[in-house]
């Protein structure tokens, strides 16, 4: 507005203000866990690069990503890419209006949780 | 138009009619990336750790590389459109335009890279 004192409001309490929830932090662990598989995303991309190229570059990049620090960032990838999932499948039901009082997205926090570590085990498990 | 206020520059225009493209857009690409990461997690993850001539073998095969494409392209529409709002909530001015073009171009960028290169071995 034309009118409105732009530079000097007062903001809501933010950050520094609460104390960390498990809401708050199952929120922004999407947000991370969404943005770092990123990496992952890259790596894979330059396996199947490598592998269209040719036998010697495929031994390299294959080399990194079986290698304990590419099996470390896989590892850590499956972690965050099932937590992601199960987040998002907490954003569609929130979507529809669904589960939006604070116990109830508590559980479904917790459920994310401990269900991207249940799904990576059986995942490291079956592949 | 220095004596104007926004609401009188504003009366009159109407409604944008738009503005929710980006949230559907979200939307039905992570329902796909419901479906497509269990298959693509279990079919690469199979096959990484195998031979060069085991790999292009199990992507020669049609299923196994239609899974990658299409977990490539959407799940790389779906991080453009997110990496989109993690800028705009902590990157401002020019540097955000310049942040969003950059992620934009990567995004698509290594979709096409990796969609040629499942190609090349399918085909």
């Amino acid at each position: 507005m034309a009118d409105v004192n732009r530079g000097n409001r007062p903001l809501s309490p933010h950050l520094s203000i609460y104390r960390p929830q498990l809401t708050s932090m199952t929120s922004i662990l999407t947000r991370i866990t969404g943005n770092a598989m990123l990496i992952a995303a890259l790596l894979i991309v330059w396996w199947f690069l490598a592998a269209a190229t040719s036998e010697a570059y495929f031994a390299i990049v294959n080399g990194f990503l079986t290698s304990w620090f590419g099996d470390t960032v896989m590892g850590l990838s499956v972690l965050g890419l099932w937590y992601h999932t199960l987040a998002g499948i907490r954003h569609l039901i929130w979507d529809n209006g669904y589960a939006l009082d604070i116990p109830t997205a508590e559980r479904l926090g917790w459920a994310c949780l401990i269900g991207s570590v249940v799904l990576t085990v059986i995942t490291i498990a079956a592949v | 138009m220095a004596y104007l206020t926004d609401r009188k520059r504003a009366m009159g225009l109407g409604s944008a009619k738009t503005g929710t493209a980006h949230f559907w857009a979200m939307k039905v690409s992570a329902v796909a990336l419901l479906i497509l990461i269990p298959l693509f997690v279990f079919t690469f993850g199979s096959a990484l750790g195998g031979t060069y001539e085991e790999i292009l073998a199990y992507y020669g095969r049609p299923f196994p590389a239609i899974i990658a494409v299409l977990t490539l392209g959407v799940g790389f529409k779906h991080f453009n459109d997110g990496v989109q709002v993690l800028i705009e909530d902590y990157v401002h001015g020019t540097a955000q335009k310049v942040a969003i073009i950059l992620m934009t171009c990567l995004s698509y960028g290594a979709a096409a890279v990796g969609i040629f290169a499942i190609a090349k071995l399918a085909l």
